[in-house]
C-alpha cells in the first residue's frame, strides 16, 4: 500500500491538476491524456486554485460524522474531498480553502495518509 | 444478426442466507432454469457468469470453471467465462450470451449471475470498490456517500423531497410482499424510512438495498430453436451496455447518466419503440434515488421531474408504467452479480404471465442494470 500511496502525493498534499492547452480544460486528479481532445491534446500539470465552492454534500453517520462533498474550485475543476468543520455549518455554495490534514493510518503499524481537506473560506 | 429469444429462467431465494453457500446457490438458480426450459443440460453449449467479487467476498477467484463444473457442465467441457462491471455484472453476462447467440456462434447458451457476500468481508466496503478508490473512496467517498451527493443535488435543483425518496422504498417494499424469493417480505411506511438512521445524508438506511446472497439464471436460444423447445419464448429485442467516466467528479452534469442515457437511446432504436411503449420495468434501485435518476435518464420523464412519477402512482404495480413489480433492489435484495440477471427474470416472467401475485399486463418490458454510480450500463428490452 505504502508505493501506491506514496507516488501520488504530490496530488494529495497539494492540489496538483492537469490542464489541456487545445481544449482548456482542467482535470483533478491530473491525466496524461486529456479525454475530451485524445490525440490532439496538450496536456500540462498546473497549481489548481485554493479555494472554491461546495456544489453538493453529504454527511456520512457511520462513527463520527464525516462530511464529504462535491467542490468546484474557482476555475472549474471539480474534486471530491473532506471538510473538515462543524457538520451542522455546511451548505451548499458555501466557499472554502483547501487545508493539509490527516486522513489516516493504514492499520497500528501502517503509514500515516495525509492529504488535502477543505475548510470553510472566511 | 440473429433474434434470441429467452427459453427457460430460474433464480434462488435472495438474502442473508446462513445456511447455503455459493455452489448451492448458483446449483438452485441454474436448475431451476433448466427445469423451466425443459432441457437436461448437455445442450448448454456456453455460459456467462456475472461476479463482482468472488476474490473479495468469498476468496475464490476462477469463478466460472466452478461454476460450470458444480453445474455438471465441466463433463462437456464448455467454455465458461466471467464478466465483471461491479453491480453491473449481471446485466454483462446476459449481453455476453445475448452475442454469442446473436453473432451465431452457439444455439444454446446460459448466462448466470450470483454473489455470496455474508461468508467474508464487509459487502457495502467490497461493492464501494466500484467507485475511483484512489479519488473518491480515499477521500471518504463510498457508494451511499456518493449517491447522497445526487441526491442532495436533485433535492436542491428540482425540488425533490426526503418523502419522494422514502415513497420509492415503500412502493419496492409493498411489491416485495408478493414475491417469495424477495429478501424482504413486509410493507412499510413513509415514516419508518424517514425515521431511519441516516447513512450518507440524505440517504437514510431504509433508503438503501440490502446486500444480499442470491443467484439467477437465464438460458437464451436462437429464434429458430426456441421455437422448438418452448411455446412461449420471450425475445431479447434489444441488450445495449454503454460507459461513462467513473468518478463524479469528472462529469459535467453529476445529475445525469449519460451511459444509461445512451444505452437506453440505443436499445430503443434497436428495439424500434420510444420510452413511452415500456410497460413494465425493472431499474436498479441500489438507493432510492438511483430509481428516480432512471425515470429521467431512460425518459418515462423530463429530468428534474422524476419524482412527479412516484407521486403521482404511475410506477406502483397496479400504475401506467409499473417499475419493480419484483421488490426491486431494495425489497428483493441486491445480490450485486445476480441482480442484472434476475431482472430478465423477472421481465420473462411477467411477459409469459408467470409472474402470479405481482403479474402486471405488460408486452414490452425493459431492465437497466448499473454499475456503482453509473460508469456501466446494461439495458435490455424484452418482448413478447
Amino acid at each position: 500500500m505504502v508505493p501506491r500511496f506514496w507516488r501520488k502525493i504530490k496530488y494529495r498534499y497539494d492540489l496538483k491538476g492537469s490542464y489541456c492547452e487545445n481544449c482548456g480544460n482542467y482535470h483533478y486528479p491530473p491525466r496524461n491524456f486529456c479525454p475530451v481532445c485524445r490525440r490532439r491534446g496538450r496536456v500540462k500539470e498546473v497549481r489548481l486554485p485554493d479555494e472554491g465552492r461546495v456544489l453538493s454534500y453529504t454527511i456520512i453517520r457511520e462513527g463520527e460524522p464525516c462530511v464529504v462533498a462535491l467542490i468546484e474550485l474557482d476555475n472549474g475543476t471539480r474534486i471530491i474531498s473532506q471538510l473538515s468543520c462543524d457538520p451542522s455549518e455546511v451548505e451548499t455554495g458555501m466557499r472554502v480553502r483547501k487545508a493539509f490534514r490527516r486522513y489516516g493510518e493504514d492499520g497500528e503499524e501502517g503509514i500515516i495518509n495525509y492529504g488535502t481537506k477543505f475548510v470553510p473560506a472566511n | 444478426m440473429r433474434r434470441v429469444a429467452v427459453v427457460g429462467v430460474g433464480y434462488s431465494q435472495f438474502g442473508e442466507l446462513w445456511e447455503r453457500g455459493f455452489r448451492d446457490i448458483v446449483l438452485e438458480a441454474g436448475a431451476e432454469a433448466l427445469a423451466d426450459a425443459e432441457l437436461e443440460g448437455k445442450e448448454i453449449e456456453a455460459m456467462y457468469v456475472g461476479n463482482m467479487s468472488g476474490g473479495r467476498y468469498l476468496g475464490q477467484e476462477h469463478i466460472a470453471a466452478l461454476i460450470a463444473d458444480y453445474s455438471g457442465l465441466a463433463e462437456f467441457g464448455i467454455p465458461a467465462t466471467r464478466v465483471e462491471a461491479a453491480d453491473a455484472s449481471g446485466g454483462l453476462a446476459v449481453r455476453q450470451a445475448y452475442m454469442a447467440v446473436a453473432s451465431g456462434l452457439h444455439e444454446i447458451v446460459i448466462a448466470a449471475g450470483a454473489e455470496k457476500v455474508t461468508d467474508v468481508g464487509d459487502p457495502m466496503e467490497i461493492l464501494s470498490a466500484s467507485v475511483d478508490m484512489e479519488w473518491e473512496r480515499f477521500v471518504g467517498g463510498n457508494l451511499p456517500a456518493l449517491y447522497a451527493i445526487m441526491a442532495r443535488m436533485h433535492m436542491e435543483s428540482f425540488g425533490t423531497t426526503e418523502e419522494d425518496l422514502a415513497m420509492v422504498s415503500v412502493k419496492n417494499h409493498r411489491n416485495g410482499v408478493k414475491n417469495p424469493k424477495a429478501q424482504f417480505r413486509r410493507e412499510i411506511k413513509v415514516d419508518d424510512v424517514l425515521r431511519s438512521p441516516y447513512v450518507a445524508e440524505p440517504l437514510k438506511l431504509l433508503d438503501c438495498a440490502s446486500i444480499s446472497d442470491g443467484a439467477a439464471a437465464v438460458i437464451l436460444a436462437s429464434e429458430n430453436v426456441a421455437r422448438e423447445i418452448t411455446d412461449t419464448p420471450v425475445y431479447i429485442e434489444a441488450c445495449t451496455q454503454a460507459s461513462d467516466y467513473i468518478a463524479l467528479h469528472s462529469r459535467k452534469d453529476v445529475l445525469t447518466m449519460k451511459a444509461v442515457v445512451k444505452a437506453a437511446r440505443e436499445a430503443y432504436k434497436l428495439a424500434r419503440i420510444e420510452a413511452k411503449d415500456v410497460q413494465v420495468a425493472e431499474v436498479h434501485d441500489s438507493f432510492t434515488i438511483a430509481e428516480i435518476l432512471a425515470y429521467e435518464d431512460l425518459g418515462f420523464s423530463e429530468k428534474g421531474k422524476g419524482a412527479e412519477l412516484i407521486r403521482e402512482g404511475i410506477t406502483e404495480i397496479d400504475g401506467d408504467l409499473p417499475v419493480n413489480p419484483s421488490g426491486g433492489l431494495k425489497a428483493c435484495g441486491h445480490a450485486v452479480g445476480a441482480t442484472g440477471v434476475r431482472q430478465i427474470v423477472e421481465l420473462t416472467l411477467q411477459l409469459r404471465g408467470d409472474a402470479e401475485k405481482r403479474q402486471v399486463d405488460a408486452e414490452k418490458g425493459l431492465a437497466l442494470n448499473i454499475g456503482g454510480t453509473g460508469a456501466t450500463a446494461v439495458v435490455s428490452i424484452l418482448g413478447r
